[in-house]
């Protein structure tokens, strides 16, 4: 037997992982259109996001439909703080993280006694309920939302005006940490807890596995990230809104990559968002003007093909292991 | 010598369904018990009470003394009581190693020590060579093992086996035999449930047999065999009298 295969497989990832961050730190240079960047920008975002998500939705198995509100959350909590009481973003995206993931607690609460698809509705509904709320109540700005002050270009205050590489880097920065923290629950205690709350509660709990507290951790953890990322982005496209921050087809999006790239993943969301994010900003630019829709028909089909063909996702096309689904495709 | 798990006059019925009814032995440290009774007796349900998966509607069981009914499967585990399940109940996600490291990390701080206690319980059970290999993709006589190391690798005190020697091949169950007798050499104290009375009996220092939820007779293997009752449950009245 090899003893160490965990431990090697670990130390194989956090190599490419650091290989992927030197590419991906270069990959802009060159770059110097503001459109391409702007896409690599947001792709970077969704796949710290869809990380996020993963971390509860995929490592926890608690399919959550309702992640925009975490994010919603965490963008207004940082930028109210920006314009009623001047707290730099740079610490106000913790505040909102810290928010988001209370929030991630209450929404736990009573939902975590549901399982399943029942579960998954829930969080539609808890999201949706966030929505509304955001939109009828005046102090966070309701229908019309809130502005995000400009300041002079500076890290502290996460603003540099009309440049997009800062912004590229401080969402790659988030984007890694959400990666890291990933890597460091596929070791953990924690995340093997989650796993064995995923594949079966009844032999978790035989095991003396706490199965609501490791949902409540899972989703408190998941929440912060969630809202970091939340900050970040009300400080990147400076408005937001409930329409742009709190509605349930951001939900989806923010799940979709790791669905697509493959659940419970560390490869999965990242994966996802390279291909999801760029096919819908392309082909919302080319084809949606029309209004015809086809954008959202080529991405629709993208996601039934990869459904069809690799439920595992597409990190299963490269031949590490799948592990969301089990599936060994390594040959034997 | 103080008996390691007291059932006190257990009773537990599911919608007026009598699962037990008033049920009490004791399991000496370092025993291997049997329990034994034809389909519906109760037998998993009395697993179910003694692993904290239920709690009895009445009576009590005890562990080294201690009160464990009620007290949910969490702090059973912790308490020191294991179990293998009749329809096997594997991580099909993980690993082989990944399953009986969650076993292992009730105990275990940090990574390396679950591995290295993981690694040990797989050794045990004979799947060293299985180790890196998915859990669903392992035969049913292997996840049955795959079941008995996650169980020891929270190092319990008492081992419950639910109808593992069930559906094997007769090779099969042979070295699953062998390995209960390895895990009881460690000092681990085993009840098991099964049908097959060949099987069990030669294993067994004492066994219980319930039919209809209660207690029918507890006695040593050959007791057992020659007790009408017991021919009269498993075989029907025309042949308790031959």
């Amino acid at each position: 037997m090899n003893d160490n295969s965990i431990l090697r497989r670990r130390r194989r990832e956090l190599v490419v992982g650091a290989v992927l961050l030197v590419l991906l730190i270069a990959l802009p240079l060159p770059i110097s259109d503001v459109t391409t960047r702007n896409i690599m920008i947001l792709t970077i975002l969704y796949a710290g996001l869809s990380q996020s998500w993963n971390i509860l939705g995929g490592y926890c198995g608690q399919i959550s439909l309702g992640h925009a509100l975490y994010f919603g959350i965490g963008g207004y909590v940082s930028t109210l703080l920006f314009v009623r009481l001047g707290l730099p973003p740079i610490l106000g995206m913790l505040v909102g993280g810290g928010v988001a993931s209370l929030c991630a607690l209450l929404v736990g609460w009573p939902c975590f006694r549901l399982t399943g698809h029942y579960y998954a509705i829930a969080t539609v509904v808890v999201g949706e309920l966030g929505y509304l709320l955001f939109q009828n109540w005046d102090f966070v700005g309701g229908d019309s939302g809130v502005y995000v002050p400009i300041t002079a270009n500076s890290w502290v205050d996460l603003q540099f005006g009309k440049e997009k590489l800062p912004y590229y880097y401080v969402m790659l920065a988030f984007a890694a940490l959400t990666w890291g923290v990933a890597w460091w629950v596929e070791g953990s205690r924690l995340g093997f807890a989650w796993r064995a709350v995923k594949d079966d509660v009844i032999a978790a709990r035989s095991l003396g596995v706490r199965i609501f507290p490791s949902k409540m951790a899972a989703a408190a953890l998941s929440g912060f990230l969630t809202g970091m990322g939340g900050a970040i982005y009300a400080q990147y496209v400076g408005y937001i809104d409930p329409d742009s921050v709190l509605s349930s087809p951001l939900s989806i999006l923010i799940a979709l990559p790791a669905v697509l790239g493959g659940v419970g993943t560390l490869w999965g969301p990242i994966i996802g968002a390279a291909v999801l994010i760029p096919v819908s900003e392309l082909s919302r630019s080319y084809l949606g003007g029309s209004g015809s829709g086809v954008d959202l028909m080529l991405y629709g089909l993208l996601i039934v093909g990869v459904a069809l063909a690799r439920p595992q996702g597409l990190v299963s096309l490269l031949g590490w292991r799948a592990k969301a689904g089990g599936v060994d495709v390594r040959p034997a | 010598m103080s008996a390691l798990l007291e059932v006190r006059h257990v009773s537990k019925s599911f919608g007026g369904v009598s699962a037990n009814v008033d049920i009490s032995f004791d399991v000496a440290q370092g025993e291997i018990l049997g329990l034994l009774g034809p389909n519906g007796a109760g037998k998993t349900s009395l697993f179910n009470s003694i692993s904290g998966e239920v709690t009895p509607d009445k009576g009590e069981i005890l562990l080294s003394g201690q009160r464990i009914s009620g007290l949910g499967p969490v702090a059973c585990a912790e308490l020191g009581v294991a179990r293998t399940f009749q329809v096997v109940r594997s991580f099909d996600s993980m690993t082989v190693l990944e399953n009986v490291m969650v076993g292992a990390y009730s105990r275990a701080s940090g990574m390396r020590a679950a591995m290295a206690a993981a690694i040990d319980m797989i050794a045990f059970c004979g799947l060293e060579a299985r180790a890196d290999r998915p859990a669903h993709g392992l035969s049913p006589a292997e996840k049955r093992r795959l079941e008995v190391a996650r169980a020891l690798a929270t190092q319990p005190k008492l081992l419950l086996l639910d109808e593992m020697l069930t559906g094997l091949t007769p090779t099969e169950a042979q070295s699953g035999v062998q390995l209960v007798r390895d895990v009881r050499a460690r000092g681990v104290t085993v009840i098991m449930v099964e049908h097959v009375m060949e099987i069990v009996l030669p294993l067994v220092s004492r066994a219980v047999v319930l039919d209809l939820g209660r207690v029918l007779t507890i006695g040593t293997p050959a007791e057992i065999v020659r007790n009408p009752d017991v021919i009269r449950a498993y075989l029907g009245d025309r042949y308790a009298a031959a």
